[in-house]
């Protein structure tokens, strides 16, 4: 009998790549955030 | 890319030092190879983003604090954090499963909205309408019992205190009660269906 595989196990994974606009966001996140260190704390500001 | 030069540990350097652009290179180079571990676990491409999401915000706090000790294995160390991430998700899983309704079986097919829809409503309150005149044809004492069991949902101690009779006769009264419906419904040919 033939064998059945999925389609997913001959999928190449060296091919994935996350989507633009998840990329886009971290490098926007990235600069949206400040750490401000004040008397040893450390906070954290988001700035849009 | 002239980029391709500078080293991964130059590179967390400059963006330490507020190079938005070196983490804009860290990320190009290395998102498939993070993207692929990520889904050669989970086998979902958006939980992988998802994961892959966090894994870097995840990087970025680290780095923005300067809590992060550069022994140059940055790579591995984003690795890291992303591979602890697909743990946490598997844990949070089996704690509380989540069924993929992505393949051909539709959960649906065997979970059905326990809410009524406006026909079976409308049948509901007929059937229920009939079963109330039927109840009125029943002799008065097997009607009384009747009504304060199933209507007021009373407990046959209950109905005896109240009506004054045993709770045996109570339970008797039920039970003609219910074989006379019975007979009504049979003999009228009455269809009570839901």
């Amino acid at each position: 009998m033939a064998k059945l595989y999925p389609e997913n196990s001959i999928e190449n994974f060296n091919d994935l790549k996350p989507k633009e606009e998840t990329v886009n966001f971290l490098l926007n996140y990235s600069k949206a955030l400040s750490v401000i260190n004040y008397n040893k704390m450390k906070f954290e500001a988001l700035l849009n | 890319m002239e980029h391709k030069f500078i080293s991964d540990a130059n590179l967390v350097s400059n963006y330490i030092k507020g190079d938005e652009s070196a983490l804009e290179i860290l990320v190009t180079r290395h998102k498939q190879k993070i993207y692929s571990f990520i889904y050669s676990k989970v086998y979902d491409r958006d939980v992988a983003e998802d994961i892959f999401q966090d894994t870097f915000i995840k990087v970025i706090n680290t780095l923005k604090r300067g809590a992060y000790n550069e022994e140059g294995k940055f790579l591995p160390w984003v690795m890291r954090i992303s591979h602890n991430l697909v743990i946490d998700l598997f844990r949070k899983n089996t704690r509380m499963p989540k069924f993929d309704n992505s393949g051909d079986f539709s959960i649906f097919s065997v979970l059905s909205d326990n809410a009524l829809n406006a026909e079976k409503m409308i049948i509901k309150e007929q059937v229920e309408s009939d079963v109330r005149r039927l109840v009125e044809e029943l002799p008065e004492d097997q009607k009384e019992v009747l009504m304060m069991r199933i209507y007021n949902d009373m407990s046959f101690k209950e109905i005896s205190d109240r009506t004054g009779v045993s709770i045996n006769t109570a339970l008797g009264r039920m039970r003609y009660a219910l074989i006379n419906l019975r007979k009504i419904i049979d003999k009228h040919n009455i269809v009570l269906t839901n």
